[in-house]
């Protein structure tokens, strides 16, 4: 069987100022895998993802990469990695192209192996406009798709993306997708995403974990997660405003506003029993939508439950 | 990595630390060479004049040398404090933390880079200084082995600041509190031999003092000091500083949290 692109056993990460921020977690990417690690602010995905790209140091546990450990043959492992993190890592002032080069040039590869393959990514990613502009002249978006054509330079085998659509904007987020969906499937590119945009991994990723407080929490494919999903909430758009609340039996219905309803459906009922007895009293309903994507309902759940209802770590006060 | 892989990671971060310098030269090799200019002219021709004769020298021909080696000094060591301090605050040192090259060949990049710095600001001296006064190197490879000696053990050291250095003050300390009194100490602008018996005795814990002599020697065959005994100091102490600058390197305090 071939090595999983990415296997993690009994991580362990205590900070110095002894914040436990990994307790011992295990994880495996199969090779080609498109796989999500998802958790809320603070649930140690960049810290995870710190480790196997040799940015954070472990307490404990063993990463390999490619069936290569980190701590025995860190060189050999390190190169089969490309790493998009989570916050700006290039200089500023050094020209788009150059940054890209000269990452090609720390895994050995000389101007004249990669020109070409810089000129491609940088026209793949839009930026080759912008190859001689200084990094900080670029907008948040470019210096995102910037750590990305950075990150593929040297053809990796894995590709680790902390969060790389975040800041931006709906068009070119799909644009990004349909890329990282093409070096998946044609360059057969492992890839781990993390993002804060839950239908960015439904539409991506195959297998999915969810980390909470250093621990993770679920880890399975997409598919099976999502039939977890025992109810789905939805918001219905009224044809003409209503004074009551209809009560539908065996549905939860809430009055949003006037003209505005939610319907809660468990696994099993049927949208047709719910329709029909709106019609019976009256109520005409124009348009219909899932108040949230279906993997945010199970996320929420999930994270929840895994934190005891807790508020995470830096709760907003409103 | 494969020897040629390794070959081609060094040169790529040399010629990015070069690239740097000289991107930003009104910052980098502009400021020394008009320092350099002043000296020469304010201490050789109008002081200098005065001084008359210094070991049997002429007072301008006596400091060129000195004031070569302080600019190769203070740029080598101030070019890898900067550039890599300047990477670390902006995290891009992360480049270098994430790619497979070994921790000895990163330093060893950054160190040829600085050197280089330091050489061009010399040999920018150097050519400034013969509008001033005539030099025939007597001994044209001490010279050269001596110069590119200095520049590495301080592009070292300047590397091991950048390291330790926790805010952009932490890496001008050293070039204002330490190499600038050593340096001026050091014997660019007179002979120990001028000094009372025990300040020179004093002198002689100085190592600039031994890098400034060989340097002189070599150009104009004066030394105050044992010139074989100064070369085989400055290699030995090139020596420990990279083996300090690699295991703190290794360690990564400020680098990987
Ligand atoms: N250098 C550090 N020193 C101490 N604690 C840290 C450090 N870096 C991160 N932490 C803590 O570790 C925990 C996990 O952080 P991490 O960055 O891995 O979260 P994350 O899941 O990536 O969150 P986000 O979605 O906000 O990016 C947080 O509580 C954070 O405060
Ligand atoms: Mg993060």
């Amino acid at each position: 069987m071939a090595e999983p692109a990415l296997s993690i056993r009994g991580l362990t990460k205590v900070y110095d100022n002894g914040f436990h921020a990994l307790k011992g977690i295990d994880l495996e990417v199969p090779q080609g895998d498109f796989f999500a690690l998802l958790g809320p602010n603070g649930a140690g995905k960049s810290t995870t993802l710190g480790v196997v790209s040799s940015l954070v140091r472990k307490t404990a546990g063993e990463v390999k990469i490619h069936g290569i450990d980190i701590d025995r043959d860190f060189s050999r492992a390190k190169y089969q990695l490309g790493v998009v993190p989570q916050e700006f890592n290039f200089n500023q002032f050094e020209k788009v192209e150059d940054i890209v080069l000269t990452q090609a040039g720390y895994y050995g590869l000389s101007m004249r192996e990669c020109r070409d393959r810089c000129r491609q990514l940088l026209e793949d990613l839009g930026l080759w406009e912008k190859r001689h502009a200084t990094a900080r002249m670029l907008s948040g978006g470019m210096k995102r798709r910037l750590m990305i054509a950075r990150a593929l330079i040297h053809r990796p085998r894995l590709l680790i993306l902390d969060e790389p659509t975040a800041g931006v904007d709906i068009e070119l987020r799909r644009s990004m997708w349909s890329y990282m969906r093409r070096i998946n499937a044609e360059e057969g590119t492992s890839i781990i995403l993390t993002t804060h945009y839950l239908e960015e991994a439904e539409n991506l990723c195959r297998n999915i974990a969810i980390i909470n407080h250093g621990e993770i929490v679920e880890n399975t494919s997409m598919r099976d997660l999502l039939t977890q999903l025992t109810r789905e909430t939805f918001l219905l758009d009224l044809a003409r405003p209503i004074e009551a609340t209809p009560s539908l039996a065996g549905f939860e219905v809430e009055q949003v506003d006037a003209s505005q309803l939610m319907l809660s459906i468990e696994k099993g009922q049927r949208l047709n029993d719910a329709f029909h007895q709106l019609g019976e009293q009256g109520v005409d309903v124009v348009s219909m939508r899932n108040r949230a994507n279906r993997l945010e309902e199970l996320f929420v759940s999930l994270v929840e439950q895994s934190s005891g209802s807790a508020p995470q770590g830096g709760e907003i006060r409103s | 990595m494969s020897m040629r892989q390794l070959a081609i990671a060094l040169w790529t971060i040399i010629v990015r630390e070069i690239r740097r310098f000289m991107r930003i030269w009104p910052q980098t090799l502009l400021p020394p060479s008009i320092t350099m200019t002043m000296y020469f002219i304010i201490f050789g021709n109008l002081i200098g004049s005065r001084v008359g004769q210094m070991d049997g020298v002429d007072y301008m021909s006596y400091i060129v040398p000195g004031l070569i080696m302080m600019s190769v000094i203070t740029n080598s060591y101030s070019n890898v404090a900067s550039s890599f301090f300047g990477n670390k605050f902006q995290r891009s040192v992360e480049e270098l933390i994430i790619s497979p090259m070994p921790n000895w060949l990163i330093l060893s990049g950054y160190v040829v880079g600085g050197a280089a710095r330091g050489l061009c600001v010399g040999i920018i001296v150097t050519i400034v200084s013969l509008l001033f006064t005539d030099l025939h190197m007597v001994h044209p490879l001490l010279t050269a082995v001596v110069v590119i000696m200095t520049a590495l053990l301080f592009s070292v050291g300047g590397f091991i600041n950048a390291l330790l250095a926790n805010k952009f003050d932490d890496i001008s300390i050293v070039p204002i509190f330490v190499l600038t009194p050593l340096t001026y100490l050091g014997g660019v602008f007179y002979s120990i031999h001028t000094l009372p018996d025990f300040w020179q005795g004093v002198s002689l814990i100085n190592p600039i003092l031994y890098m400034v002599n060989t340097f002189r020697y070599g150009i104009l065959g004066i030394s105050d000091i044992d010139v074989g005994w100064a070369v085989s100091a400055i290699a030995a102490f090139i020596v420990v500083f990279f083996v300090v600058g690699l295991k703190l390197l290794e360690r990564g305090k400020g680098l990987r949290s």
